[in-house]
């Protein structure tokens, strides 16, 4: 894939996602408070803060599920603040969610295959008129989520509906559903929130290598050794705010994230 | 063949003609309520858009009349499920993207405005008169009454077959499993880049298209069709089905018109023989009564349908 490469090193210097003056108010009170960030290919930037500083409003923001009160999200080139959210992994752009959504009465397998993107078997007259197309592109997917689900520990329970998951298990779904469309940008609110420390560790390396190959992460984590350990640079939000932005070294070490965590936040 | 057992099977192929009409606006409501969890409380008018439009496009001309243009029953067809599916588009493309309530109310409202029209298009629809001489397939061959309602059974099983086998395959597929996934947690499915109004939208059109196809088949067998066949009761009765025989189960749906059949059937019976002359006029709202009862004990007692929604998975995984 040539050209692929070659758009790659293009957009290498230019952000792959940027946000300016971001702003969500919920009846009047800001969780979102003017936030610029902006993040390059193969970057893992990690966001932290205390709870409520705004972590997640700004990830629905980013994708699409919150229109913002006011400012830009622009995702490899293109405005979409106002795009809706089933466009953006088109625009390529995935995300997971805090609390875990899986379809419970689906089956595990079936959870991850949905994240396949471009099926020809979610057009209707495919399945009509071209059904071997259709079974094809179903095998080739399942291919794919049986890897993942291998990868996650989950290929035992493929065949259980998905609501027989324990909450850790259904973190590493919805990491493996996500993971199942091959986003560009991925989006991820406290992956690892109860997860298994040796899992934690296989999925931070894997993490690392995709981001290695180009994907780009935002990363929501409340345990700070494994920001340190995986991300470039973290920004620290409080109280909507961006609070401090930098390497994990400069901004763990910083006063006023300790201060922030403390609660003596004042804006 | 003896003279009473020939009447009875015409009598049963009489029968089996109405529950497959009927059994086909049900897989329409399923494929909308049962798959999709659309709220469609207009299915009447559904169904006599595509009454109206094969009877207007395959009737022979009338002096004074527009319309009748004596196409083949066939292309009718194609035209009733096509318009009928048009117009579900149209409604599901101005309400889909609203709350869900605005689509029932809008369903409702668009019957309304059908039967309006319908009754008042007297130059195209022959108003409240209604239209006549609806070409009948087969209808040529002369064959005998009884042999005739026989060979309209057979045809209009085979259409009905085919839609059936059009959704199944469409429930089982990727596309089904969509449509699961949408109904359980519209934000989630989202996120994984599945469009809620397109899919809804797609369900919505199909669905309406059935709706359609049994209004043609309808006018296609009884040759002669009138506004009150698609009155509110109709969509009472096609709700009735769904619920009874199970919704989210395109044999439960078969399953429910039956029986609501069977007992439109029989209680009609009972009222014109068993009910003095003065309560005759009474006798059609009993029968829908005794349809709601049977609804409630279904709500009461099976809440989930005779048969249940069925455990639907790609029929790509199946097999290996
Ligand atoms: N839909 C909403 N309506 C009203 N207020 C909201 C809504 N969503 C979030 N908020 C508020 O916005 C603030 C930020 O919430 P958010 O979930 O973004 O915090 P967070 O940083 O993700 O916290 P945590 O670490 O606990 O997950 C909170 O005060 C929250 O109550
Ligand atoms: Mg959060």
């Amino acid at each position: 894939m040539k050209g692929d490469a070659e758009q790659r090193s293009m957009t290498d210097d230019r952000p792959v996602l940027r946000a300016r003056g971001l702003v969500r108010a919920f009846n009047g009170i800001r969780a979102v408070d003017a936030v610029d960030l902006s993040v390059s290919a193969g970057e893992i930037l990690g966001v932290i803060g205390p709870n409520g500083a705004g972590k997640s409003t700004l990830f629905n923001l980013l994708a699409g599920e919150l229109l913002p009160t006011a400012g830009t999200i622009e995702l490899l080139g293109e405005r979409v603040e106002r795009a809706p959210a089933a466009t953006r992994l088109a625009q390529g752009m995935g995300r997971t969610f805090q609390i875990p959504r899986p379809f419970g009465a689906l089956s595990v397998l079936e959870n991850v295959m949905l994240g396949a993107q471009d099926h020809a078997g979610e057009r209707v007259f495919a399945n009509w008129l071209a059904p071997s197309r259709v079974h094809a592109a179903e095998r080739d997917a399942k291919a794919r989520a049986m890897e993942l689900l291998a990868f996650m520990k989950l290929a035992p329970l493929a065949r259980e509906p998905a609501r027989v998951l324990s909450i850790g298990q259904r973190k590493l779904l919805e990491l493996a559903r996500v993971m199942m469309a091959a986003p560009r940008v991925v989006l991820l609110d406290e992956p690892m929130a109860g997860v298994h420390p040796v899992l934690v560790e296989t999925l931070s390396e894997r993490i690392a290598a995709l981001a290695r190959e180009g994907t780009t992460f935002l990363l929501v984590e409340h345990q700070l050794s494994l920001i340190a350990a995986v991300c470039q640079r973290v920004l620290v939000m409080a109280a909507g705010r961006v609070l401090v932005s930098g390497s994990p070294a400069a901004v763990l070490a910083d006063p006023r994230v300790a201060e922030a965590y403390l609660g003596g936040v004042t804006t | 063949m003896s003279g009473a057992l020939s009447g009875w099977l015409a009598y049963a192929a009489s029968f089996g003609v109405l529950v497959l009409v009927q059994g086909v606006a049900c897989l329409g409501l399923n494929l909308q309520w049962g798959q999709t969890g659309l709220f469609n409380v207009g299915v009447a008018g559904l169904v006599a858009v595509g009454a109206y439009t094969s009877a207007i496009l395959t009737s022979a001309a009338v002096a004074g009349h527009s319309g009748g243009f004596g196409l083949p029953v066939v292309v009718g067809c194609l035209g009733a499920v096509l318009v009928a599916g048009a117009v579900s588009g149209l409604l599901g493309l101005l309400t889909l993207r609203l709350r869900t309530d605005y689509l029932a109310i809008t369903t409702f409202g668009v019957a309304v405005v059908i039967d309006l029209l319908i009754r008042n298009l007297t130059g195209l629809t022959g108003g409240p008169l209604g239209i006549g001489f609806i070409p009948r397939p087969f209808e040529s061959l002369g064959l005998g009454a009884d042999a005739f309602r026989a060979v309209s059974f057979v045809w209009v099983a085979l259409v009905v077959l085919l839609a059936y086998l059009l959704l199944e395959r469409l429930v089982a597929s990727p596309w089904g499993r969509v449509l699961r996934a949408l109904r359980e947690d519209e934000r989630a499915a989202a996120a994984l880049g599945k469009s809620p109004t397109r899919y809804r939208l797609q369900s919505f059109v199909i669905g309406g298209a059935l709706m359609g196809l049994a209004g043609a088949l309808q006018a296609h067998t009884l040759g002669f069709i009138a506004p009150e066949n698609y009155s509110a009761a109709l969509t009472f009765q096609v709700w009735a089905m769904l619920i009874i025989g199970g919704s989210g189960n395109n044999r439960g749906a078969l399953l429910g018109s039956v029986l609501v059949v069977a007992l439109w059937s029989a209680t009609g019976l009972l009222a014109a023989n068993v009910l003095p002359p003065d309560w005759q006029a009474r006798g059609a709202a009993l029968r829908i009564v005794a349809i709601g009862v049977l609804l409630a004990a279904a709500i009461l007692w099976r809440p989930r349908g005779l048969m249940g929604e069925s455990v639907t998975v790609s029929r790509h995984l199946d097999h290996d």
